[in-house]
């Protein structure tokens, strides 16, 4: 069970349990959902930006405790950053959750809860489709993003 | 040829162990292997369902044995080959009641069975303004290439809509059958909820509404009796993996007189009787729909599954199946939290459930650390999760291997979900 305790975080629980920053923005700059066909998981994200930078954020939708918490704290930790600092943010957490990352990486913060994703190859795309679907909002493409 | 490979028997098992029993299991090579360094709970029959060590034999019997292109040489090994091949299709044939061997085409599957029908029979047969009539407990293979049919031929698609317990609207597949419903299409057991249909009385109102009726049994066949003459139905399609036969073993069974009047599906060989480059003609049924070389190992496994599933008892699996999902039934839904998803009065080998506060996508995961294999998803049934409101359940299934020991583990599994989550 200690690998499941990994994956299961206190944190995560905690962030799928109580999401920060859920609901939608509106209006808003930029939007796009997210949908993992094989588990069912939509997620909508909404942002304000200001020169460059996201000052407002929310995420809506459903979806397994691994994407709610993970877009939870993406929301959390991309607040007032630019796209090209939330694209090295997201490298991180895509290699932490394969296993290429360093869980002891300092940039990550609270996002290195998710080191334990990485036992679990099935639900990495759990974990990262919240970042995709942001990375569609900024391409501002109202097109569905798919993990497939 | 070699009459071993028809005999159900595995070498040193017996092929009429009861269904649960260690015999029984002990056929299943498989369940000796661990998951998760936990021995493994297997209760995704619906899915796929594992193989006994005889369907496993009859796939090396043929590679070791005989193998060789059928309907082709006049080697002694085509010949060979020929004669499993046909001859797994009289075993099929008496399997579901078919009056002939002929009306069994050899498919992939369920899949490719549904979608041979729909462009073959379904592009000569609809015209604009016509209608398909399916149910809205199919799966996506049975919505899919009608879809398709109807946007091609400018016909409408009608669905018979379902109770929150997972049951056909009473009447309402009735209502919906006209004088413009040229095919309707439903399953005998629905995957994602294990709902019955009752689909003889089905099969006999949309006779009367002069529609073609095609019954998909994927999840009826590993499960209980079917007769196609008692069905009366015009076409019934399912897959050989599962029901313990190989993948890429499928059947397509149809009335003689309404094969023949098809067009061919796929060109290519075996499906011709002669070939100019001013014209082709056809080869008779079945081979008509068998263009290429077909997956004969599969097929000849498929048999051997077939004659192993009998020799242990339709009767018996479906007593057996019956006692576990109500003993799951009733066990599951007595725990605070859970919820079962489809409670139709008639049900078969499918428990569907979602727990309060974790996602089924969760469930999956932690069950699987325990050795538990559920499937957790849409089950490739969309649109039932959508009318129940639902983005996904577990489900559990259960097969001939299963055990109330399965259950045991299940309930604790579920419990340990709770606890994990809090929930």
């Amino acid at each position: 069970m200690s690998d499941l305790g990994d994956l299961y975080h206190d944190m995560i629980l905690g962030h799928a349990k109580a999401p920060r920053n859920f609901g939608k923005l509106d209006p808003c700059d930029a939007s796009a959902l997210g949908h993992n066909p094989l588990c069912g998981d939509r997620i909508g994200v909404t942002l304000l930006l200001s020169q460059g930078r996201v000052t407002d954020v929310r995420f809506d939708g459903s979806g397994c405790a691994i994407c709610t918490a993970s877009a939870s704290l993406m929301t959390e930790g991309v607040k007032g950053r630019t796209r090209a600092e939330i694209d090295t943010v997201f490298q991180r957490v895509h290699d932490l959750v394969t296993g290429k990352g360093d869980p002891e990486d300092p940039e990550l913060g609270k996002l290195a809860v998710f080191g334990g994703v990485s036992e679990f190859p099935m639900r990495v795309k759990c974990a990262t489709l919240p970042w995709h679907t942001l990375n569609a909002a900024f391409d501002n493409s109202n097109a569905p993003v798919s993990t497939e | 040829m070699s009459a071993a490979l028809f005999s159900p028997a595995a070498p040193g098992a017996s092929p009429s162990a009861s269904p649960g029993s260690p015999e029984l299991r002990a056929q299943f090579p498989i369940l000796a292997r661990k998951v998760h360094k936990q021995p493994l709970i297997y209760l995704d029959n619906a899915a796929t369902t594992q193989k006994p060590q005889c369907v496993i034999d009859a796939l090396t019997h043929c590679y070791t044995h005989w193998n060789a292109n059928v309907h082709r040489g006049v080697h002694l090994l085509s010949q060979e080959a020929t004669e499993h091949y046909e001859g797994a299709r009289k075993v099929v044939a008496q399997f579901i009641g078919a009056a002939l061997p002929e009306e069994i085409v050899f498919v992939r599957g369920a899949t490719e069975g549904i979608n041979l029908v729909a462009q073959t029979l379904g592009r000569t047969q609809l015209s604009k303004g016509d209608e398909v009539l399916i149910t809205g407990l199919e799966h996506h293979s049975n919505i899919v290439p009608w879809q398709m049919l109807c946007a091609e031929r400018g016909a409408t698609l009608r669905v018979c809509p379902i109770t929150d317990a997972g049951e056909l609207v009473p009447g309402a597949f009735d209502a919906l059958l006209a004088s413009r419903t040229k095919i309707a299409a439903f399953s005998w057991v629905s995957n994602a909820l294990g709902t019955v249909n009752p689909v003889a009385a089905m099969c006999r109102a949309a006779k009367r509404a002069g529609a073609i009726t095609l019954v998909d049994a994927c999840q009826a066949v590993p499960h209980f009796a079917v007769n196609v003459q008692e069905l009366d139905c015009d076409f019934l399609v399912f897959s050989g993996h599962k029901l313990y036969a190989p993948n890429g073993s499928g059947v397509l069974w149809g009335r003689k007189a309404l094969l023949e009047s098809m067009p061919p599906w796929q060109g290519g060989g075996d499906m011709i009787a002669s070939v100019t480059f001013e014209g082709s003609t056809w080869n008779h049924v079945p081979h008509k729909f068998e263009a290429g070389t077909p997956d004969y190992p599969a097929v000849a496994g498929m048999a051997t599954a077939l004659q192993w599933l009998q020799a242990i008892g339709l009767q018996r699996v479906q007593a057996h199946e019956a006692a576990l999902l109500a003993e799951a039934t009733e066990r599951i839904s007595a725990i605070k939290g859970v919820r079962i998803i489809g409670t139709a009065a008639a049900k078969a080998s499918v428990l569907s459930f979602v727990i309060d506060g974790v996602h089924p996508h969760d469930i999956g995961t932690i069950l699987d650390r325990k050795g538990i294999a559920i499937r957790a998803g849409h089950h490739c049934a969309q649109p039932v999760m959508d009318r129940l409101g639902l983005a996904a359940t577990a489900r559990a299934s259960f097969g001939v291997s299963n055990t109330s020991a399965d259950i045991d583990a299940l309930v604790e599994g579920i419990v340990a979900v709770q606890k994990l989550f809090g929930a």
